[in-house]
């Protein structure tokens, strides 16, 4: 499968008042077509400003650098009227919230017939006949009765399919998702996570899934990249990071996710609490709350590192990560 | 050695109703948001509450505390009804009733010191210990609930979802209750975070012999924590169960269908499982369903289930259901 979208060297500073402040360091991937890439981390971990930084919506004093590839042009540092022609065509982003995505004045149709008229060039008709097809392929009944409404109307639920029909009109090469299914109930999710599955494989769309729901990754993504303090530290197809996880924040995430089917006695957290990216620690980010830490992970930073070719990770230790043998 | 077949506290025929404005002349809505609830809490047991938004939870857990009067029914509180309690005598029982908010920072008033946030129970319940007592038993709790002493001076905004959730238990056990109503506790949480706070629950549950009521949508959540699970749909009970019994073998179609909705942290059995969908999404509270509610979404449901309201039965092993089929459909997930 072609590469869709090649990330490299991507850094994401934010000037403070008299500081600056790292919350993307060295991030690189690659997207293929059809793929979907599960990046999985906790709040501060950089996840989300990474991909806001690739679609140019990184707050004011946000400045992006390095190269995000889609096809041949670099949507880093590109002026926003340029960056307008594929944002919305050939790659698209959705959030948690659909309500705070959506304008609350306009009706669904006329929000979403809007994108097909700037991208496409279609004409008000063709693209109100379009958005309701979509509609109706994202799953939504009465799709015409639905396209006349106003976001207020509609659940949760629907108004995260408007989303995505919206993000899909034009058949983007990328979409990425921000936590698409964290405000919506067990069986809505599971819905829209099915919908996410068909749709990626009938469009061929490449899907970035930003999520700390291990259990959400487990159902869909193809590969998985897991973030800590702002740099990756583990990347790797899904099952090998869930049954092999080389890193002990991986590890870590893995036992302290409780699973609906076992019920153990307790759950192994990870001790402490994530850094600040203003004060992150000397060395491997993780050291303070490391279990398998040694004297060179306090001042070296770990290095991402290839590991018996499936996989990348940061880390120095080397030896098998089970608990006991630190205990 | 605690009594575990006593009944703490007893919910019998619990309604509750929010009246919706429809404009300035036009009757009111009747939301109907709890219809006929009864359960009852053991000393030293976890019910979890589970079920989708709108569905009643919080709103139970609030009739439970009296921070929401209930319409019709009885709360009995170690044999006592505490609906009718005039405010004073209720203010006595709240030192016994305590809860934990989902949103750690948002209930910490942010210009209060950690150690006044924690101290206030005190004052208002407890008027009787004095500031050096108050100081040590708010050091105690601190250190309890995983805060270090020189916290005690720091503001809310100074910590962590984590940290902010510490401080709200903190202060819901200072007034060393029997029972305390968790509502959604960790899912403001990372994951890293939330194994901590669910691990703390569990600890300060054994030593200070809790009864703890867990109200969360996380199933996975709920199943680790509870030995009782009490599943809501549309304001109304539709099965309560032994934690294991529900998840092995449930007994109503909606809590099949939670449960084979839940993401399982797991490649291989999340790919090998079929999500089977629920149809659509659940109906407004205010105009619901004839008979069962849950019926416009089941995939079992017939004519008759349109007819009638499924009473909830007892089982012989105590574990209650509301549908009509229960007896003839195998719900066991895989099955």
């Amino acid at each position: 499968m072609a590469d869709v979208l090649v990330v490299d060297d991507l850094d994401v500073t934010f000037a403070l008042h008299n500081s600056e402040v790292k919350a993307v360091s060295d991030l690189d991937f690659t997207l293929a077509e059809g793929e979907t890439l599960a990046v999985v981390g906790e709040s501060g971990s950089g996840k989300s400003q990474a991909f806001l930084s690739i679609m140019g919506l990184l707050a004011r004093n946000g400045k992006a650098s390095g190269r995000a590839m889609l096809g041949d042009v670099n949507l880093i540092g590109m002026a926003p009227d340029r960056l307008d022609s594929y944002r919305g065509k050939d790659i698209a982003m959705i959030f948690q919230d659909p309500m705070t995505s959506l304008n609350p004045t306009l009706k669904v149709k006329t929000q979403l017939a809007e994108v097909l008229v700037r991208h496409q060039g279609y004409t008000a008709e063709k693209a109100n006949r379009a958005v309701i097809e979509m509609l109706e392929r994202v799953g939504i009944p009465e799709p015409v009765k639905r396209a006349n409404a106003y976001p207020h109307e509609l659940s949760g639920g629907m108004r995260q399919r408007v989303m995505i029909a919206m993000a899909l009109l034009c058949k983007p090469k990328v979409l990425i998702a921000d936590e698409p299914t964290t405000a919506l109930d067990v069986t809505v999710q599971a819905q829209m996570l099915d919908l996410f599955k068909n749709l990626t494989h009938d469009f061929g769309t490449a899907l970035v899934l930003i999520t700390h729901d291990l259990g959400v990754v487990a159902g869909v993504a193809d590969r998985m990249m897991v973030m800590y303090g702002g740099r990756c530290i583990e990347k790797g197809p899904t099952d090998t990071l869930f049954y092999d996880p080389r890193h002990p924040y991986t590890l870590g995430l893995l036992h302290s996710t409780p699973h609906v089917a076992k019920r153990a006695k307790r759950l192994d957290p990870i001790q402490g609490l994530p850094p600040s990216l203003e004060h992150l620690p000397k060395g491997c980010a993780f050291h303070p709350r490391c279990a398998f830490r040694f004297e060179r992970c306090f001042e070296e930073r770990p290095p991402l590192l290839p590991v018996e070719d499936v996989r990348e990770k940061a880390c120095w230790y080397q030896g098998e990560l089970k608990y006991e043998e630190v205990a | 050695m605690l009594d575990r077949t006593e009944d703490l506290l007893k919910i019998e025929n619990l309604s509750k109703n929010f009246a919706i404005s429809a404009g300035l002349f036009a009757k009111p809505f009747q939301l109907r948001a709890l219809q006929d609830i009864s359960f009852t809490v053991k000393r030293g047991e976890t019910l979890g509450i589970v079920g989708e938004s709108g569905c009643g939870k919080s709103t139970l857990g609030r009739c439970i505390l009296q921070l929401l009067a209930p319409d019709e029914g009885r709360v009995l509180w170690l044999g006592q009804d505490i609906t009718k309690l005039p405010a004073e005598e209720m203010r006595q029982k709240r030192r016994d009733l305590q809860i934990i908010f989902q949103d750690p920072l948002a209930s910490l008033n942010p210009r209060m010191t950690v150690g006044e946030i924690i101290a206030d129970p005190l004052r208002t319940l407890m008027p009787e210990v004095d500031a050096k007592g108050r100081r040590e038993r708010v050091l105690r709790t601190m250190e309890a609930v995983g805060l270090l002493p020189e916290m005690i001076n720091r503001y809310p905004h100074e910590f962590s979802g984590g940290q902010a959730q510490r401080i709200g238990i903190a202060r819901a056990l200072i007034s060393e209750p029997k029972l305390i109503v968790c509502d959604e506790p960790v899912s403001a949480l990372d994951v890293s975070i939330q194994a901590q706070i669910l691990n703390l629950l569990s600890d300060l549950k054994d030593e200070f012999g809790l009864t703890l009521i867990f109200i969360s949508h996380n199933l996975s959540v709920v199943r680790h924590v509870s030995d009782r699970i009490l599943v809501l749909y549309l304001g109304r009970i539709v099965e309560l169960a032994d934690g294991d019994d529900l998840y092995e073998d449930p007994k109503h179609p909606y809590t099949r269908a939670l449960l084979t909705a839940v993401p399982i942290p797991d490649p291989k059995r999340a790919r090998q499982r079929t999500i089977e969908g629920l149809v659509g999404e659940i109906p407004s509270p205010i105009n619901q369903p004839s008979g069962c509610t849950f019926r416009t979404r089941c995939r079992y449901a017939e004519e008759r289930c349109a007819q009638v309201r499924p009473p909830l039965d007892t089982l012989s092993n105590g574990r209650r259901v509301a549908c009509i089929r229960w007896q003839e459909l195998d719900l066991k997930p895989g099955a």
